[in-house]
């Protein structure tokens, strides 16, 4: 019976390599599921009255809508952008990029992926209970998330159980960064200082960082809001509400209190989602332009500004809060400083392309795709950080359109660079160069065509979360600009079948591919695609050089692993078990 | 005596019995065979530490705040006797698990296993003297959502009983079936970590009830 073996080896597995996949595939599934609700908004902004035969009473309520909105959120927060770029490439390329068999802690390893998946099913559930899935975003501010259903359909069952599964989520990421952590600090193989480590090590690392200072406290805000709405008490919930004609009896609490510790977290899980694709993007360019890293060691002095400034701005969030004045014009600054480490990332990325021998594979396209998205959406958040601005721009489709862009599809260029990138050694083979290279066209022009025209019906006061704008004058005079994105939303996603479809297909007939299809120089083609149980066939490997030593005018073949001890000796060397 | 123990028992963490180089060191952590390295686990309760001081700075944080409201309906809250005799229970915990690991690093095997049954112990007094302190809470009328203080003391107060139950779970664990992965020495010092941050925890909220007094 090889059942039980089967089990152990995909399913209950141990192995980095696996957990990775799993994660993967989990985010694969998620993004797909939030992908379709955010289909299901666009249409909805264009026919509203048209029917449904998946909603419940037919024709979509606003209600139903902002329960679209809270999952679509939610999902794609949690259980894509968390969960691809850094518990699935990390898992997969982390111990192998730094020469180790596994993680430090396996089967914790293990313990953080179900506790997600369990995470993700629990939030998922929030639909099938009565009332549907809660209305009061991915945000939940109290009190609209404290009260229980006497706020609106989805805020009695469906809230409890998304706080649940947040909180079940908050644990799985708090366990894996403290393995991720430990894994770079204690498993490097010889030979790896820390300025030879790859890019994307960094950022997996100060990424790790983040999710174990920011999931505690997210964790902590859950557990009051959750005794709030079970327990009876106030900690977020202000005296004096009347709901339905009825005087509550909670008291005396902060609704400001939750947006702090929810933003405290929040802010920092906008780098969660990309750093690693900035740590990706920057690995591909030095590969694909035939260069290193243009200052690999400013590069990682910004990867960690960021990270450490990402923990001083929450505030800006909090613009149209009521929050005091002064405490805006803090964040505000801080906020604006921002800007230095990313203009660094983004100079230091142009100086990798300059004068670089360009290989246009498909990874690269969505490199520098990653690029244009965050120089695009970081140029509209300058705005945005502006107390002022913002105060007129907050509940518009501008913020969408920002957030969208610099967080969403930047992060999501990330996981598709990475994914194209690293395909042939997560299974073997080549992904579809034709193909991908659609995919990345189609994809790119869509988006702009999405949000671009987005921006302008958030300047023309365009106003984020209705369900149905047709009555108000000036608004219906902007139906022409969401008609035309809610065409380019469904062409879009379309697309997202090519790339579907080539994954798959892929897998099992795409071009088989070498160790080292891309002529890269780090530790994971050192090995096998796919590596084996053990990563390096029991010869792990020691380091030499830096990581990106490309075009060098001294080797033999323009490229020199990090692993190889000399340029004359191409004999792998490795320390024997 | 009893700070150079504790001192020694929470100080050395890494390249003691890891390999050379430490934390900023050039590589080659990884055992020869590519097993864990010991200092690994130092290294991960560290940094679960690091987490857990998160999730109660942020409970503090807010308590801060919610204690500092306009117009606040806050009223101090009357805490229960009991609550210094836990304190005195946990206190001595942290000394007998600081001998305890004196008497493994000095060979004294029947003395370790002693005094670790005696932290066991002390543990599970405090844990029982907290639930005495609850029903007497309980029993002035003092509940869950009487009052904004009644709240945060219990959350404060479950919160660290149930990250003690962990500890608890532990040293029982390492006692009845010693790890495969860890060598004795670094198995104890992890618990002995773990225990003594929630002892100064412990210390740190009971302090921050005075303040609310």
């Amino acid at each position: 019976m090889a059942l039980p073996g089967m089990f152990r080896r995909y399913v209950f597995s141990t192995d980095h390599k696996i957990i990775g996949l799993q994660y993967l595939f989990l985010s694969l599934a998620a993004v797909t599921i939030g992908l379709l609700l955010s289909l299901c908004m666009r249409f909805h902004l264009v026919w509203p009255a048209a029917r449904l035969p998946f909603v419940t009473g037919g024709v979509m309520t606003p209600e139903q809508y902002l329960a679209l909105v809270t999952m679509h959120g939610t999902i794609m927060v949690f259980f894509v952008l968390t969960t691809a770029p850094q518990s699935a490439f990390g898992n997969y390329f982390l111990p192998l990029q730094i020469g180790a068999m596994d993680m430090a802690f396996p089967r914790l390893n293990m313990l953080s992926f179900w506790l997600t998946l369990v995470a993700f099913l629990v939030t998922l559930s929030a639909f099938l209970v009565p009332g549907g899935a809660p209305i009061s975003g991915w945000t939940a501010y109290p009190p609209l998330s404290g009260m229980g259903e006497i706020t609106g359909p989805g805020e009695g069952a469906g809230q409890s159980l998304w706080i649940a599964g947040i909180l079940i989520f908050c644990v799985g990421s708090l366990l894996g960064s403290i393995n991720f952590i430990s894994t770079t600090i204690d498993l490097r193989a010889p030979g790896l200082t820390l300025s030879r480590l790859p890019l994307t090590v960094w950022a997996w690392f100060v990424t790790a960082i983040l999710s174990l200072l920011a999931f505690a406290v997210l964790f902590a805000g859950g557990i009051l809001l959750a005794l709030d709405r079970v327990a009876g008490t106030s900690f977020f919930l202000p005296a004096g509400l009347v709901l339905s004609g009825q005087l509550q009896t909670h008291g005396g609490g902060s609704p400001l209190l939750w947006q702090h510790l929810f933003w405290f977290f929040g802010h920092p899980e906008v780098y969660i989602a990309i750093l690693p694709g900035m740590g990706v993007v920057s690995h591909i360019l030095a590969n694909f332009s035939r260069k290193p890293v243009f200052g690999y060691r400013a590069m990682v002095f910004a990867l960690c500004a960021i990270g450490f400034l990402g923990f001083l701005v929450w505030g800006h969030h909090m613009f149209v809060s009521g929050m005091n004045p002064y405490s805006s014009l803090t964040f505000s600054m801080l906020t604006l400083s921002i800007g230095v480490p990313s203009a660094v990332k983004t100079f230091n990325w142009l100086g990798t392309l300059w004068g670089g021998k360009l290989q246009f594979q498909t990874p690269m396209l969505f490199a520098l795709g990653f690029i244009s998205f965050f120089v695009t959406g970081g140029l509209s958040g300058i705005f945005l950080a502006q107390p002022a601005l913002d105060t007129s721009l907050h509940a518009t489709y501008y913020v969408v359109a920002h957030f969208h862009i610099v967080m969403g599809v930047a992060a999501i260029f990330g996981i598709f660079a990475a994914i194209y990138y690293w395909f042939p050694k997560m299974f073997g083979r080549k992904m579809n160069k034709g193909l991908g290279q659609l995919h990345f066209w189609l994809t790119f022009a869509g988006v702009y065509a999405i949000f671009m025209p987005m921006h302008f019906v958030g300047l023309a006061g365009g106003i984020r979360r209705y369900a149905d704008s047709s009555g108000a004058s000036y608004l219906v005079s902007l139906q022409p600009l969401h008609n035309f994105m809610t065409i380019a939303a469904f062409i879009t996603a379309g697309g997202q079948l090519l790339f579907f479809y080539n994954f798959f297909r892929s897998m099992k007939q795409g071009e088989v591919a070498s160790a080292n299809p891309w002529d890269a120089t780090s530790l994971e083609w050192a090995t096998s695609s796919p590596p084996p149980a053990d990563n390096f066939a029991g010869q792990l490997p020691s380091v030499y050089r830096a990581p990106y030593e490309y075009s060098l005018p001294t080797a033999a073949q323009d490229f020199l692993p990090q692993h190889l001890q000399s340029e004359h000796d191409p004999a792998q060397e490795g320390r024997s078990c | 005596m009893l700070a150079s123990t504790i001192a020694e028992s929470v100080g050395r963490s890494a390249g003691a019995n890891g390999s050379a180089g430490g934390y900023l060191g050039p590589g080659g952590g990884a055992s020869p065979n590519g097993a864990t390295p010991q200092r690994a686990y130092i290294t991960g309760m560290f940094l679960a530490l690091g987490g857990i001081l998160m999730f109660f700075s942020a409970l503090v944080s807010a308590w801060v705040v919610r204690r500092g409201l306009p117009n606040t309906d806050w009223q101090p809250i009357p805490l229960p006797h009991i609550l210094w005799l836990n304190t005195l229970l946990l206190a001595a915990s942290g000394v007998t698990l600081a001998y305890s690991r004196r008497c493994l690093r000095t060979g004294r095997e029947a003395d370790h296993r002693y005094w670790w049954g005696l932290t066991t112990i002390l543990g599970m007094g405090f844990l029982a003297g907290q639930l005495l302190a609850w029903r007497q809470m309980l029993s002035t009328g003092l509940f869950l959502a009487t009052s904004p203080g009644a709240s945060f003391f219990y959350v404060f107060t479950a919160a660290h009983a149930l990250h003690l139950l962990g500890g608890i779970a532990a040293l029982f664990a390492l006692a009845v079936r010693p790890p495969r992965r860890l060598t004795p020495d670094t198995a104890t010092r992890v618990v002995a970590l773990y225990w003594h941050f929630l002892t100064a925890l412990w210390l740190l909220l009971v302090a921050v009830f005075l303040l609310a007094g």
